[in-house]
């Protein structure tokens, strides 16, 4: 299985880096007033008097101030408060280094989530260098970028915890999130809201590339998908147009460009299938095709009765299109 | 016998659940068709007459056969013809008209074959089960399918009142209404 560093305590970017800081914050305090309450119930535990069963009830507390307890309960009243108030303050600082990324030249990619798969179009000023693929996000290591998030169709959430916190996707709502990978590596994302049955098989892979190695992937994902080069590649391309994935997938430069599914275009060049379910090897791909109910109950996937000879020549077209 | 009426009772509000159809999730419904029955073009047939035309499944009973028809009522572009089931170019399917019958066969053949003046055939081009949940959902628009079951709210903006609450048309068959001004 694809691996990905999906990691809190491992940051790769500015803002995941600022929000480990606050952790180092938090845990700490957060221990110590954890301990610091343990402690005092403990003590309290001990020091009770002890009492037979037939004693009556010391009720003196009621009629007696107990100068000693009040004093104790607002000392402790106070170190909480500004305990709390030190976390909030530390809180609205990282809120402040989060929000104070430079955004020149940034990056501008839209993210939709649907159930349960995520669509990825990347925004271009000229409209035919926008491109559409899924389930992966690239981005070139040092530069800024800008995501909007759309819930397609129920309340999703982006988390990627090397690089920043969890966003909402909701349907109907605009929201974005900008961050910058400051390290190549490929980090998990994963849908942070659960989504429906199938939540779990929801990944987002943030791979960050050196420039020069991210432009060389842009422009291949802005060409259209690559012809058959040999008679079983286009019988699988003839199979792909005229039986049920065309009516859910995109391949540009074909015939098929239904929206409702990932963008098949270069599918080759991705890490999985199925948004992180299964590698994106032959065979799994040709599993995944027969049934991916096998995979990913649930998934809106049906699979398809092809035969042996088809299954192969589709496969074999799929596996072209890198 | 107080207690052992009360878990009679219990035991038969199990076995009421346990026949409940209404929430059955098949993910592994067969990909080839299988028992689609005849539809019948003709009223004579030979020897006795079988009037078979129900379904061995009962997606009509079950909410998440439903909702996916209503979600692939709209994946597969229905409503580019049929405006959420009010009708444009293609005929209204809230109505109680049926210019093509309104039995599950008949509607599954009217999605599968297609029919003259633009209803596209998407047999082949769909899987069968994908098919019998768009019929149990065309069903539900005009209150043929159960109420129980049916779906209560949809995703988009609502455009007419949900298909639970749709009132049961007792259905006509009959050339749409309008036909006559169309070109």
């Amino acid at each position: 299985m694809i691996g990905g560093l999906h990691d809190v305590l491992m940051p790769a970017g500015a803002q995941a880096q600022a929000i480990l800081a606050l952790w180092h914050w938090l845990l700490p305090i957060c221990t110590l007033v954890f301990v610091a309450i343990m402690a005092a119930l403990w003590l309290a535990v001990r020091r009770a008097p002890r009492v037979a069963q037939d004693d009556t009830p010391d009720v003196s507390s009621l009629f007696e101030r107990e100068p000693k307890v009040t004093r104790t309960v607002w000392i402790a009243v106070a170190v909480s408060t500004v305990l709390l108030l030190a976390l909030l303050a530390a809180s609205v600082f990282t809120d402040r280094a989060i929000a104070r990324l430079p955004l020149a030249n940034a990056l501008h990619i839209e993210l939709t989530g649907y159930q349960w798969w995520w669509a990825v179009r990347y925004d271009d000023a000229d409209p035919s260098r926008i491109f559409t693929t899924a389930n992966e996000l690239h981005v070139p290591v040092g530069r800024p970028v800008i995501v909007s998030l759309a819930g397609a169709d129920v309340i999703h959430s982006f988390w990627v915890p090397s690089l920043h916190g969890k966003k909402d996707l909701i349907p109907g709502r605009d929201a974005t999130v900008s961050f910058r990978a400051d390290r190549p590596g490929i980090y998990r994302g994963q849908c942070a809201e659960y989504c429906g049955y199938q939540h779990a098989h929801m990944v987002l892979y943030v791979v960050a590339d050196a420039p020069d190695v991210y432009e060389r992937w842009a422009a291949q994902q802005r060409k259209p998908a690559v012809a058959p080069v040999n008679d079983e590649q286009a019988r699988g391309r003839d199979l792909f147009v005229a039986k049920s994935c065309a009516m859910c997938h995109a391949i540009n430069g074909t015939s098929a460009q239904a929206r409702n599914a990932p963008d098949l275009t270069h599918v080759a060049s991705r890490m999985t299938i199925g948004a992180g379910t299964l590698e994106n090897s032959v065979s799994a791909r040709a599993a995944w095709i027969l049934d991916p109910q096998q995979f990913k109950p649930g998934a809106k996937m049906p699979g398809e009765n092809l035969a042996p000879e088809e299954l192969a020549a589709l496969n074999a077209y799929l596996g072209s299109l890198s | 016998m107080k207690g052992g009426r009360g878990s009679v009772v219990f035991v038969a509000a199990l076995a009421a659940l346990a026949a409940c159809q209404r929430e059955a999730r098949d993910f592994d419904a067969p990909t080839k068709s299988v028992t689609a029955p005849p539809v019948r073009m003709s009223a004579i047939q030979p020897g006795a007459i079988s009037t078979r035309t129900t379904l061995e499944h009962n997606y009509e009973e079950n909410a998440y056969a439903l909702s996916e028809g209503k979600r692939l009522f709209g994946w597969y572009n229905c409503n580019g013809c049929h405006a959420n089931g009010g009708g444009d170019k293609g005929p209204a399917l809230m109505d109680n008209v049926w210019v093509y019958g309104s039995d599950p066969a008949n509607i599954y053949a009217t999605i599968a074959e297609g029919r003259p003046n633009g209803m596209p055939s998407f047999g082949g081009h769909i899987p069968d089960n994908e098919v019998w949940e768009l019929v149990a959902y065309v069903r539900s628009l005009s209150g043929l399918a159960s109420s129980g079951a049916a779906p209560s709210r949809a995703d988009e903006m609502h455009v007419k009142e949900p298909e639970s609450q749709t009132d049961r048309q007792t259905p006509v068959v009959a050339a749409p209404s309008g036909a006559s001004e169309r070109p």
